[in-house]
């Protein structure tokens, strides 16, 4: 820091634009709002007064995919679920994040091995970021998952690196 | 009224149509034959003692050895507080009964269930189409004998 001390006027802070881009990403998360089952029961206390979601800036539940960054798939994903969950997923604009909320939506949870019309786990469908167990999870682990999906925004770079060099990742 | 009572009125009234009752029990129901159900659910309906106002539940029941298949109609009248089903009896390899959902809007919907995983053809129904699968699933689940399909849509059905 040597170099640039006292070139800029106080009050600036020098930083990577990474770090300010996912620093600006992870604050303000919205999720859409779309609650399949009983797990959306859990979401919606999470983002009510006592747990608070908007703490974490992921509060403000969007009603379309079109403004929405995050999908927390809260319940069961039937057959006929599942086409529309990826309409709507490939309408949401990038980078956008999945979170698999519940036993339901992680594996097909109690439908696994004897429902019918149950897809075994919403990753089969479309690509999930954060899995949440729990049947369903309590208020406290949606709140864990999304500091881990903060965690995962926060390693992001806009830098070519080896890994995404002359590919384009899709998140 | 109790369902003693009722079930009486309905042999005065019905006869030979009048399959069976039981009258005992958690779920007191009668019998009725297939082609008779129209009828009877009016009187049900209409009738000064009875007035059943509210069908609570349309159900389809798979019988697969005794190759039937039932279908029974819960009501309940708000106005006097009494209860009673009607079933129909009808052959598993042509489940056709006539819709009531003519008598009681609250049909509609029952019957598309019913037809939708038990296979029952409601004669007459506006939209007897699929309401809980999607429009293109093939078969009806909830038969006994139903096979799952392996991939819907090129999800695999079963893990």
């Amino acid at each position: 820091m040597a170099l640039i001390e006292g070139i800029f006027e106080p009050g600036l802070a020098v930083t990577s634009v990474d770090w300010v881009l996912n620093w600006a990403r992870k604050r303000s998360i919205f999720p859409m709002t779309f609650g399949i089952a009983c797990c959306a029961i859990e979401m919606m206390a999470a983002g009510a007064s006592r747990f608070d979601l908007d703490r974490f800036g992921a509060g403000a539940f969007r009603a379309t995919p079109r403004q929405s960054d995050l999908m927390i798939v809260a319940g069961t994903v039937t057959f006929k679920m599942a086409d529309r969950i990826r309409r709507l997923w490939e309408q949401m604009a990038e980078p956008r994040y999945v979170m698999a909320m519940g036993a339901c939506s992680i594996s097909g949870g109690p439908y696994h091995l004897h429902g019918y019309h149950v897809v075994k786990g919403v990753d089969l469908v479309i690509p999930v970021d954060v899995y949440v167990p729990g049947c369903p999870p309590r208020p406290e682990a949606l709140i864990e998952g999304l500091i881990r999906l903060q965690e995962k925004i926060g390693t992001h770079t806009i830098a070519k690196t080896r890994d995404n060099f002359g590919l384009k990742k899709k998140l | 009224m109790t369902v003693l009572e009722i079930v009486d009125i309905l042999k005065h009234r019905f006869g030979a149509d009048l399959v069976g009752s039981v009258v005992e029990g958690t779920h007191p129901h009668v019998v009725v034959r297939a082609e008779k159900l129209v009828s009877v659910c009016e009187f049900l309906r209409d009738d000064e003692k009875l007035r059943f106002d509210l069908l609570r539940c349309v159900s389809g029941v798979d019988w697969m050895g005794k190759n039937l298949i039932e279908v029974s109609y819960d009501l309940i009248s708000i106005r006097f507080g009494h209860a009673l089903a009607v079933k129909v009896i009808l052959d598993r390899a042509k489940p056709q009964v006539e819709t009531v959902s003519g008598i009681w809007q609250a049909a509609n919907w029952h019957e598309r269930e019913a037809f939708d995983l038990v296979g029952v053809q409601f004669v007459g129904h506006t939209d007897l189409v699929r309401i809980l699968m999607p429009e293109d699933w093939v078969g009806h689940p909830l038969r006994k004998d139903y096979q799952d399909p392996v991939e819907y849509h090129g999800l695999k059905v079963k893990p």
